[in-house]
């Protein structure tokens, strides 16, 4: 039995300086706040040290009985989520301020969300999978839901919630028959082989199989491939700036370690069957999020359906299983949360008390008025289009390889031909913002030097990443190789 | 043979009740065929030797959360009306989901041959809690350590979603005052004279007698 818990530090701090938070927050008075903000960095910052501190490249350290796992992609996408985690912090930090929103409670729940995210990147078991899920889930219901007296947010966050339990019902339905289809296992790298050993005794795997239909099902809600995306649009838009920011960014890293972990990491044998379920979702999630995306008038609602289309990107490139496909896609992930980040994060800026930046027509002749800003989400709706040199083209470029790499040419082509269909709303917003005249004065309400120097510097990485991608591409294969 | 008996009559009420749950019109009637849904589970389990969880699900589920749900179905005034609204309307989809998802279990059920294991009898001289709570806390240590963060998640939730520190009805509790609290502050001796037994009962017969008429 492993009963050692040093790879597990930096997820027991983040716990613990949660816990004080809370107890901070209960005892302090209500002009000082301000310090739950500083608290919740400074655990970040924390768990991003330890992080480092405890990774030994090179080897993988189990703890928990085996049931947490810290290996290259583990600890790679950890530090990732950290830094987001902070840089979420710094964007969010005035606007919730603004707008009023508890701010000890606000990020408290954030935090449970990032150790929720934690926990599943690095689970090695199904059920420390779930658990995890559901950890970041009820703290992502209990946020969207934090604007209480606003009517939207109350029913985004009911939509949410009631579509969650389902599909973690479906998760759940999946991996009971998984447990009994292979004799009783979890631990994901004991469900491979007793998998392996059932094709080799050539018998009946009906019930996988079946297993493999819900948890494929329940994975995707999570991701937001259609027809499970249902609840994307309404929960970017209905929840407010700040928590469409956590939702739309360093939550989407966590699920896809997530998704790789079940379906490489436990199911990796039953690959013919669950990509060509991936195939079809990706297929109809590109057509659907590009196509609908055009029709819309709110930003927020617009970068849902973009979502969507991204995540049918991804499940492309999980589709083809190979070494290069999956470090393709951790490359696409993370710098998709990056430039999401940079986007939402000039949205976030742009809005103030009373007035949310949310409609497309509010960013009329952003460029007079603060080109800097208009620089930056011009970066980001490049990037997000796939047109070169910015990040976005390359990491498309790096799943479409690994695509015809594979033999999926049709489906690159498809995925080529969708994303130029996409480009259409994404280039509507610069035009926007360039070419028409502004019709209300649009003030920046952030002060904040931190928050807007890192606006700046997300803005520029972009671009920086898009030159020298390599650095960055490297590491994502070695998430993967080990 | 008894055991086989027992298991199919288990099974047959289980499976009706839990028919009734979503066909039943009255809501209540839902949440009652619930409850039997989970006794007979919770039956069906002691059969499979797992008497703490059968009496955890008859305690816990049973017990307080169906008791907590049957409040909450009475309290709601659900109009059944408007909910069935859209059930033709929507019926030809779920019918097409709902054979799909059918023909899949059954596709699973009858290919041969099934995957059956055998489960290990265990140590039958440990009792069942005992082993229950040996593999809790210490195999199973860390989902429940998740699982702990969970429950503390949701009464951060629960109190960030429904306490309002700004109104005035946020009620706040002064322990030095309570405790610091004397017994003239609480009792107040009131004086009172006694009243005349037959007047109340013969109002009380009035009364009766008006509420019969």
């Amino acid at each position: 039995m492993n009963i050692s818990l040093f790879a597990a530090i930096p997820e027991i701090f983040v716990t613990g300086m949660l816990v004080i938070m809370l107890l901070i927050d209960a005892f302090i008075d209500e002009k000082k706040k301000a310090v739950n903000t500083i608290w919740a960095i400074l655990t970040l910052i924390g768990g991003f040290v330890l992080q480092l501190y405890v990774f030994i490249p090179g080897k993988v350290q189990l703890a928990f009985n085996d049931m947490f796992i810290l290996d290259a992609m583990a600890c790679g996408m950890k530090l990732f989520t950290y830094l987001t985690g902070i840089i979420v912090v710094l964007y969010v930090k005035r606007y919730v301020d603004d707008k009023q929103l508890l701010k000890g409670e606000f990020y408290a729940i954030f935090l449970f969300a990032i150790l929720g995210m934690l926990v599943m990147i690095s689970a090695n078991n199904m059920l420390i999978l779930y658990v995890g899920l559901e950890l970041l889930s009820l703290a992502l219901y209990g946020l969207v839901a934090i604007d209480r007296d606003n009517v939207r947010s109350t029913e985004a966050a009911m939509k949410f919630f009631i579509l969650g339990a389902l599909s973690s019902g479906l998760l759940l339905y999946g991996i009971s028959f998984i447990y009994g289809a292979t004799n009783g296992h979890l631990q994901l790298e004991s469900v491979y082989a007793e998998i392996g050993a059932l094709m080799k005794g050539h018998v009946n795997n009906a019930s996988l199989v079946f297993g493999v239909v819900f948890v494929v099902a329940g994975l995707m809600f999570k991701l937001g491939l259609v027809p499970f995306h249902m609840w994307v649009p309404d929960v970017y838009e209905g929840s407010t700036l700040a928590v469409t920011t956590v939702i739309g960014t360093v939550t989407e890293l966590a699920a896809v370690v997530f998704v790789i972990r079940f379906l490489v990491g436990g199911l990796a044998l039953l690959g013919p069957q669950w990509s060509i379920m991936l195939s079809v979702l990706a297929f109809l999630s590109l057509i659907i999020g590009n196509i609908v995306a055009i029709a819309q008038t709110n930003i927020k609602r617009m970068l849902g359906y973009s979502a969507i289309s991204h995540m049918g990107f991804i499940a492309f490139g999980l589709m083809t299983t190979s070494v290069e496909g999956l470090s393709a896609v951790i490359f696409y992930v993370v710098t998709y949360v990056l430039t999401a980040l940079a986007g939402f994060g000039v949205l976030l800026m742009l809005s103030r008390d009373k007035y949310e930046c949310e409609k497309i027509d509010d960013l009329k002749g952003l460029n007079k008025s603060h080109p800097i800003y208009a620089g930056i989400l011009l970066l980001v709706m490049f990037s997000l289009a796939g047109i070169p040199p910015l990040v976005g083209f390359y990491a498309k470029l790096k799943i479409l390889e690994a695509l015809v790499a594979t033999g999926y040419i049709r489906s690159a082509i498809f995925a080529v031909v969708m994303s130029l269909i996409g480009a259409f709303f994404y280039l509507r917003i610069v035009k926007v913002m360039y070419f028409d005249e502004q019709d209300s004065e649009i003030i920046v309400a952030d002060n904040c030097i931190l928050g807007r120097s890192a606006l700046v510097l997300n803005g520029l990485a972009l671009l920086v990443l898009g030159v020298v991608p390599q650095q960055l591409m490297v590491a994502c294969l070695r998430f993967i190789t080990g | 043979m008894l055991q086989t008996v027992f298991f199919y009559v288990f099974s047959v009420i289980l499976v009706i009740s839990a028919l009734q749950v979503i066909l039943a019109k009255n809501p209540i009637h839902s949440v009652l065929f619930l409850i039997l849904a989970f006794v007979t589970s919770s039956c069906l389990w002691i059969m499979l030797n797992v008497e703490f969880l059968a009496l955890t699900l008859i305690l816990v589920y049973v017990g307080a959360v169906m008791v907590l749900f049957l409040f909450v179905v009475m309290m709601l005034d659900i109009d059944i009306e408007t909910m069935r609204k859209g059930f033709w309307k929507n019926l030809p989809l779920a019918l097409c989901l709902g054979l799909v998802v059918l023909a899949e279990m059954v596709m699973v059920l009858v290919t041969k041959p099934v995957v059956v294991y055998q489960i290990t009898q265990t140590d039958n001289s440990i009792s069942n809690s005992n082993q229950l709570g040996w593999m809790l806390y210490t195999k199973y240590s860390y989902p429940v350590e998740l699982a702990s963060v969970i429950l503390l998640l949701g009464l951060v939730v629960a109190v960030a979603l429904t306490l309002r520190p700004s109104s005035k009805n946020a009620k706040y509790q002064n322990i030095a005052k309570q405790v610091a609290v004397s017994k003239t502050g609480r009792i107040e001796m009131v004086k009172m004279q006694a009243e005349k037994v037959e007047v109340i009962v013969d109002e009380k017969v009035g009364k009766d007698k008006e509420v019969s008429v």
